[in-house]
């Protein structure tokens, strides 16, 4: 009997708020080590929103998280510390320091966790940087880059460390096709070369085409599907088929609904409409 | 129909009292939270391998404290002598100009140096604390180095709140001294009362006390300063016009609250 892969992320049954609006509503999923996962789903579906509960940044209301075997709930300070060591995210925007040079951005995890001299500090940062093609552009600030070259800087920053797990927040986004296409093949290109576990969270069909392993949808705060990319074009269902040939949502409102709506006699709760 | 609309008024009315209040409870006790978790950052961090890192202390002690160095030396200097030349002013009506020094002196060291030094670094380096965080915040800096296991009150808010708590008391000190010195000049130029009988009536008056009541209240106000920064920056809703809006919120929070925190340590240093 072949041996079941590892799960390097393992939610069950997920339930969060935002106020009094529920975003999740028990969200269960797993994803395996040493695949790519593609979280998709419309604006408002909540997808953007499980990346925060899975990079521990925010609290569930209910549910458990466990990243690479350990339940994020239930972690010390120090236990949270050692976790976040094994992870890496590359944010929508970048989210590099602007204060200081791409070099130093890089080397900011290393000069915090790693028990280095500055040259090899340095020298791993080059190495980064050589591997996302942006090799020679350490001593520059992030404003002097452009959209797709600060994307790759955040990922040369989010790999630093050799992650065993890698996040990226829609990773294609504002960039064009061709950009967009090369960043894709830089995710893969560090999952083959780096034996990472990736989650890539998207709303660029194209691009999930390209490198997803499995894809999970999320609908309304829901999973609506989780599969293969062959499984999702070979799916009936209607909401998916909306997804992947670009129909908007028939969103009719049932008239009383949307008189209570206007008036504000009740309020609606439930329906993750971000 | 008009008794309907006075009652709606009254509970619009009530509920707004009552979200401001939760409001400034809530933000008095971040302020308290923010402090215990600097300190713990600061004596801990070592031990947690986790330090405060010095280089970053000294960042923020060039941008708080050097840099403001000319403009306190414009402000304190300009101020010395206004006070000098009101005081010259009101003592002739009673023929006393001579005993100038006794306001001046007192004036300077405990009221003037550190309330125009915590007012000036409110505006300039409290806001532009808001602002940073703020703009971290939104571009998602600050998530970046909580994903990244860096604790953004150690790395961020702790070497700021330190650098003005040393800094700001040093500022004082060096206000009070440019304030003293251009009050004696003005003294000098319109009573002929040479400068070392100016410095040595000056010495005799003051006492440690006076010293200590002065440098005492800028540190209050540079942790309020800090505290009302870091709170304004971390609350930041929306884009840059949120930026803007709690870097305003900042300023005006801060001075307000360094002048009703003068009166109050005035009244009970004085009891």
């Amino acid at each position: 009997m072949a041996d079941l892969p590892r799960k390097v992320i393992e939610v069950e049954n997920l339930v969060t708020h935002y106020g009094s609006r529920k975003i999740l509503d028990g969200v269960s999923m797993s994803v395996n080590e040493g695949e790519v996962m593609v979280i998709m789903g419309g604006s408002g579906s909540g997808k953007s929103t499980l990346l925060r509960y899975l990079m521990a940044l925010e609290h569930q209301t209910s549910g458990t998280i466990k990243l690479l075997g350990q339940d994020i709930d239930t972690l010390s300070q120090k236990e949270m510390f050692d976790l976040r060591k094994k992870v890496g995210v590359a944010f929508q925007g970048g989210a590099l320091f602007s204060s200081m040079t791409v070099g130093e951005n890089i080397m900011l995890p290393l000069y915090e966790h790693a028990d280095l001299d500055t040259m090899t500090m340095e020298i791993m940062a080059r190495m980064k940087l050589e591997v996302v093609d942006l090799a020679g552009f350490e001593d520059l600030m992030p404003a002097e880059l452009s959209g797709g070259m600060i994307k790759r800087a955040a990922f040369a920053r989010a790999v630093v460390m050799d992650p065993k797990l890698l996040f990226c927040d829609e990773p294609s986004a504002g960039l064009d096709p061709a950009v967009a296409s090369a960043l894709d093949d830089l995710i893969l290109k560090l999952r083959d070369a780096m034996s990472m576990t990736v989650v890539v969270v998207t709303h660029e069909l194209e691009s999930a085409f390209k490198i997803a392993d499995r894809v999970t949808v999320l609908d309304r705060g829901k999973i609506l599907f989780i599969g293969t990319i062959d499984e999702l074009r070979g799916s009936g269902n209607d909401r998916i088929q909306n997804l992947l040939n670009r129909r908007p949502e028939d969103d009719t409102i049932d008239p009383d609904e949307y008189l209570r709506r206007l008036t504000g006699e009740e309020e609606t709760v439930g329906d993750a409409t971000l | 129909m008009a008794a309907r609309q006075v009652a709606d008024s009254a509970v619009k009315l009530a509920d707004k009292v009552g979200r401001w209040t939760i409001t400034t409870v809530e933000e008095v006790g971040n302020g308290g939270f923010l402090i215990a978790e600097s300190l713990y950052w600061l004596f801990m961090g070592r031990r947690l391998k986790q330090p405060v890192r010095l280089g970053a202390i000294v960042i923020q002690m060039m941008e708080v404290g050097i840099k403001a160095v000319p403009i306190i030396a414009m402000l304190g200097g300009t101020i010395g002598a206004m006070l000098a030349i009101q005081s010259i002013y009101m003592l002739r009506i009673f023929g006393a100009e001579s005993q100038v020094t006794y306001g001046v002196a007192f004036s300077v060291v405990r009221e003037f140096a550190p309330l125009i030094t915590g007012i000036l670094i409110a505006g300039r380096s409290g806001s532009a604390l808001a602002a940073r965080l703020g703009t971290m915040k939104i571009s998602q800096e600050i998530d970046a180095l909580k994903v990244m296991g860096i604790n953004p009150v150690r790395f961020l808010v702790v070497p700021s709140l330190v650098a003005m708590v040393v800094m700001v008391p040093a500022l004082t000190l060096f206000n009070m001294f440019v304030g003293l010195t251009c009050a004696g000049l003005y003294i000098n130029a319109d009573l002929g009362i040479s400068m070392a009988a100016y410095f040595d009536q000056t010495i005799d008056i003051l006492s440690l006390d006076d010293l200590l009541h002065g440098v005492g209240k800028s540190v209050l106000f540079a942790l309020l300063v800090g505290i009302i920064g870091v709170i304004n920056g971390a609350s930041v809703t929306g884009g840059a016009e949120g930026v803007g809006k709690v870097t305003t919120r900042s300023v005006v929070q801060s001075i307000s609250a360094i002048i009703v925190a003068d009166m109050l340590f005035a009244f009970m240093a004085t009891r």
